[in-house]
Formats: C-alpha cells, structure tokens, sequence
C-alpha cells in the first residue's frame, strides 16, 4: 500500500476508524488522506463502509475507534469547528420535502451563518448554477430524482465550504446528468475546494478523482493514483473468437499467455491473461492460423480499474456483476 | 445571537410546514370551529349548570382545553417526521444550535395555538360567548392556556422523539390527550361523575386550567364549589402544573433529542 500523506499537507485525514453496529463491522481500521485542492475518490462496493466513513468525517457519526481530523479539527472533539469547514451531499436527501428548492437553500445558508440577504443571494446563483432556477420555487416533493441530487449537491455549496464530501453523487442519475455532475464536480476543485467522493462506479473514481482509496469490508484494502493502480494488475488480458471451436485452440494459445486459459461454454471463445500486450495479435493469429484454427476476433485488454479491483477484492465490482 | 437566529430560522420553517399540509392545518382550524358549534349545541341542549350560567358561556374555556390539549400532538408528529426524514442529518452537519430543532418547533407550535384559540373565541362571540372581566383579564386567561399549551409540547416532543415514525406518534398521542383533554371539567360540569373520576378530574391540570381561565374570563365555573386544592386556587394550580411540566420535560426533550441524534 502507498504511504498516505499526513501532516499539514491532509485536509481529511483518518487513522485506524473502527465503527461497530451491533455485530456488523462497517469500519475496520480505514485510514485515508486527502491533500489540499484535490479529490480522494473512495472506491467499493455497497456496504464497503464508505457511506460510514463519510458519516464519521462530518461528524455525524462517532467511531469506536480511531482519530479524524477535517481542515485540521478533530471530528470527535471538536464538531463544530468541522462543521463550519464542511459541505455534505448525502446519499439519501436530506432536504425538506415541504420547502420549495429556493427555501432549502435559504434556509440552509442561514443556519450556516449568512445574513437573510446573503442566504438568499447565495440560492438565487446556485439554483442558476444547478439549472433549477424554472424548478426553484416549486416544493422539492414535485422534485425528479436529478433534480433533487443536483438540489442535494448545491445545498452543500451554500457556504462555500472548503472542505466537501460528496457521498455517492451519481447513484441512480442517468447517463448524461451523470456526464453533468462530473462537470460540476471538477469545477468545485477547480475553486480550491478539497473533496472526498465516493462511489461504486469504477469509471467515476478514475475520471475524477487525484487519489483513490479502494475500500472493502470496512477498511482500504489499496491506495493511489489511478495508473498506480493499474500498474498493480499482473497485466493485460487476451480475449480470442474463434469462427469454430476446436479443441487444439488452448494449446496454440498456451506459449503466449501468462496463466490458464479459460474457455467459454460454446468453445468458441478463449481468454487468458498476458504479461505484455505488445504485438501479441500478430503473433496469436499467426500461431493459431498454422495450427489450422480459423479467427473471428482478437482482442488485448489493458487492465481497467475493474480488473484492479477483482485482483484486489477477489470480487468483481458492481459494473462488473451488473454487465456480467 | 446565533442560537436566536436558528430558532427563529426554524419556527418560519415549522410554521411554512403547517400553512402547507393541509390535515395540520385544519386540525387548528375547522377543527375548533367545529368543535365549538358541536359541542354547544349538541351537548350544550342537555347539560344544566349547577349554579347557573349559559352552556356557551361555560364552554369557551373549555373548548380552549379541548382544541390547544389535542392539537399539541402537532409537536409529536412533526418531530418524529423530522427525525425519521433526512433533513435532520442536514441539521445536524450544520454550525447551527442544535437545540433549535426542539424550541423552532415548540415556538412554532404556541403561534399555532395562539391561531387556534384565536378562532375558538371568534366562534365563541359570534354565539354569545362573552368575557366578562374585560380586556386584560381575558388576555391573561389565555395566556394561562398557552402557558400550559406550551409546556405539553415538550411532553409531546418527548414522544415524538422516541415514538417510531409519525402515525405511531399520533396514536399514542391521542390516546394519551383525548383523555387528558376529556376526564376534566372542559365540557361537562364534574358534580354528577362517579367518584374515582371526580377525584380524577379535581387533580387533573386541565381542570385547574379551564377553571383558571373561567375566573378570569368571568364565565360560570361550577369547580369554584369543589374543595380540592386545585379547584380552589386554578390561577396558581395552572401555573404550577406548567412550570412543573416545563421542568420536566423540556431537559427530557432535549437529552432524548441528543440521543437520539447520536450514532
């Protein structure tokens, strides 16, 4: 595992959280960092511990064991220095279904210190920025999911907190209001802010964040950049479609891959891992086209984050299970 | 400055809430108009006063009881549906007060019950409810009412914050208050009642509350003839039952609050 950056340097930092609900373990001993201006992605799939550890960093819930420091308080012994530093989008909204969008925002910016006027100046630009100004003075039950995740994200930016956790941002967003977030969230850092993400979307961590912590079963299990990350798979995969299956094909195959090779059930496709990607089409083509055995279709993958997380997990991710 | 700002920013979010759902509402007001046209002319046509007086003019106050003792259940419900709702994760991850959530609801809960009262004495006038004592008399019978109306929402918060979700809070809530409201001299003079319940309602704060505002309205009040303590001083009962309830209560609220928003 990478070392963490510590010190001066963390704005979120969390050494050895341990949190017990009755027998269920949701935080194992996590430790996390994230330095100033940047995005920690925190990577895993559902009950990994990450909405617990969000919970524990703004102050929301007390661990068992451990220490947290945001913006450089401790979140057990001094919450509401946290709180002034934090913003949170929560994954189940936490906005009032009788207030109109406007009102939440207003309301959410007086109780974090500003003035009527500014309160309400700060949720006229935000409805604006969200593109909900149309949406602002209707009451947040006639809200669409998109709508409210966007409301839910903009609440946390009411006081224009330098520190932001966003706790799975994109769950249940389609595809394009997803690609928008994004935007969005790039923007906040692009501002200064610090921000923890997380998310069970492999694809999300690796375009957004700086520096991702892959959780699993209440603790991180690897840290670090994307490409470090991927630099820790044993290497790329070989995927063959033959036009026949043939049984001599695993045999052609096996002086070129590093491992087993695993056979579909119609026989007809091979996959296999490969230590270099380099040329390798050319070469199994060739090999299998001498042995006789007709191709339909080589591919060489280079590891994803997926592959990094199954290597890591000994399970696949969400998209994974999802597309599988 | 801080903690006045939040409840104040709370109360007008609380009352938003009320204008906004309609059964709250009209729990404050249709329901006591209606109250009041029922019960006088309905129950008023066989009730005799043991000593005298008109059924409308004893059963102002008592409609008062009736309508500000049930309608605190308004605390209940509205706090446990804060609680098991999202928004108070949001409250809690704010710089704010916390103690805010508790006394934005119980401020907005007393204008409410000001609103109420304010309708069940319209009604009352327009059928020949009249205060006797003048003005400043009348006004300090109703605040002994929202003194009292006051301190039960924090008997009700209590419930609202360990009950399980709002319906569960409004039924233990009527259960609790209709009786409450009911086993007094609010409607009925006590004199004919079977002994155990005479007994009950001589003790009963609502009894020393209703006779309280009976005085100082100059209505007709049949207790004055009881002997109970409560019944013989209703001013200084009521305002000690308050004060009690208040003390009671009010930390209870805020310790169950604290517990119960901690994990």
């Amino acid at each position: 595992m990478a070392s963490l950056p510590t010190g001066k340097d963390a704005v979120i930092e969390a050494h050895g959280l341990v949190k017990r609900f009755g027998e269920t373990v949701a935080l194992d001993g996590l430790s996390l960092a994230a330095p100033a201006g940047s995005i920690l992605g925190v990577l895993g799939p559902n009950g990994a511990g990450k909405t617990t550890a969000v919970r524990v960093l703004t102050t929301l819930t007390i661990p068992d064991g451990g220490t947290a420091r945001v913006a450089g308080h401790d979140v057990v012994r001094d919450p509401a220095a946290v709180q002034r530093a934090i913003g949170v989008t929560a994954q189940d909204a936490t906005l009032d279904e009788v207030l109109t969008g406007r009102q939440n925002l207003t309301m959410i910016g007086r109780l974090g210190g500003l003035r009527r006027a500014d309160a309400k100046a700060r949720a006229k630009e935000l409805l604006e920025r969200f593109d909900l100004v149309d949406a602002g003075d209707r009451l947040l039950r006639e809200y669409s999911g998109g709508m409210r995740r966007r409301l839910d994200l903009a609440a946390g930016l009411v006081t224009r907190p330098p520190v932001l956790f966003l706790d799975e941002p994109t769950t249940g967003l389609d595809p394009t209001s997803r690609v928008r977030m994004w935007g969005v969230i790039r923007e906040l850092v692009a501002d200064g802010a610090t921000l923890l993400l997380t998310t069970q979307y492999l694809d999300e961590a690796d375009e957004l964040a700086d520096r991702i912590v892959v959780v699993d079963h209440g603790r991180a299990i690897a840290d670090g950049t994307a490409a470090e990350l991927k630099a820790q798979t044993p290497g790329a995969r070989l995927e063959v479609t033959l036009t026949q299956p043939n049984a001599g094909a695993p045999g052609a195959l096996a002086p070129f891959v590093a491992g087993g090779v695993d056979l579909s059930h119609d026989g007809r496709r091979l996959r296999a891992p490969v230590t270099s990607g380099a040329g390798l089409a050319t070469t199994v083509v060739r090999a299998l086209d001498a042995a006789g055995i007709a191709v339909d279709d080589v591919q060489v993958h280079a590891p994803s984050l997926d592959d990094v997380f199954f290597a890591l997990t000994g399970h696949a991710s969400e998209t994974l299970e999802a597309a599988a | 400055m801080r903690a006045l700002r939040d409840v104040a920013v709370l109360t007008g979010r609380n009352l938003m809430h009320i204008r906004r759902e309609p059964l709250q509402l009209s729990d404050v007001t249709v329901q006591p108009v209606l109250f009041t046209l029922l019960f006088v002319y309905v129950f008023g046509s066989g009730v005799v006063l043991p000593g005298g007086g008109t059924y409308v003019e004893f059963a102002v106050a008592g409609l008062l009881a009736l309508n500000l003792t049930t309608s605190s259940m308004g605390t209940a419900v509205g706090l446990s549906t804060d609680l098991n709702g999202g928004v108070i994760d949001r409250f809690r991850t704010l710089p704010m007060w916390k103690p805010s959530v508790l006394v934005g609801r119980s401020l907005a809960d007393l204008l409410t019950a000001v609103l109420c009262s304010t309708i069940v004495a319209v009604t009352g006038y327009a059928i020949g409810w009249r205060p006797e004592n003048g003005f400043v008399s009348m006004l300090a019978g109703f605040g002994v009412f929202l003194l009292f109306t006051y301190a039960l929402c924090w008997a009700c918060a209590c419930l609202g914050i360990l009950s399980k979700g709002p319906e569960s809070a409004q039924g233990i809530g009527l259960v609790i208050l209709f009786p409450l409201a009911m086993v007094s001299n609010a409607l009925v003079p006590t004199q004919h009642m079977p002994a155990v319940l005479q007994t009950i309602t001589e003790w009963n704060p609502v009894s020393a509350v209703t006779a309280a505002a009976r005085d100082l309205f100059g209505n007709p009040n049949p207790s004055a003839t009881i002997d109970a303590w409560p019944m013989q001083h209703p001013v200084v009962a009521s305002l000690l039952w308050s004060v009690a309830i208040l003390a009671v209560f009010a930390p209870l609220a805020t310790l169950l609050y604290r517990r119960r928003t901690t994990d």
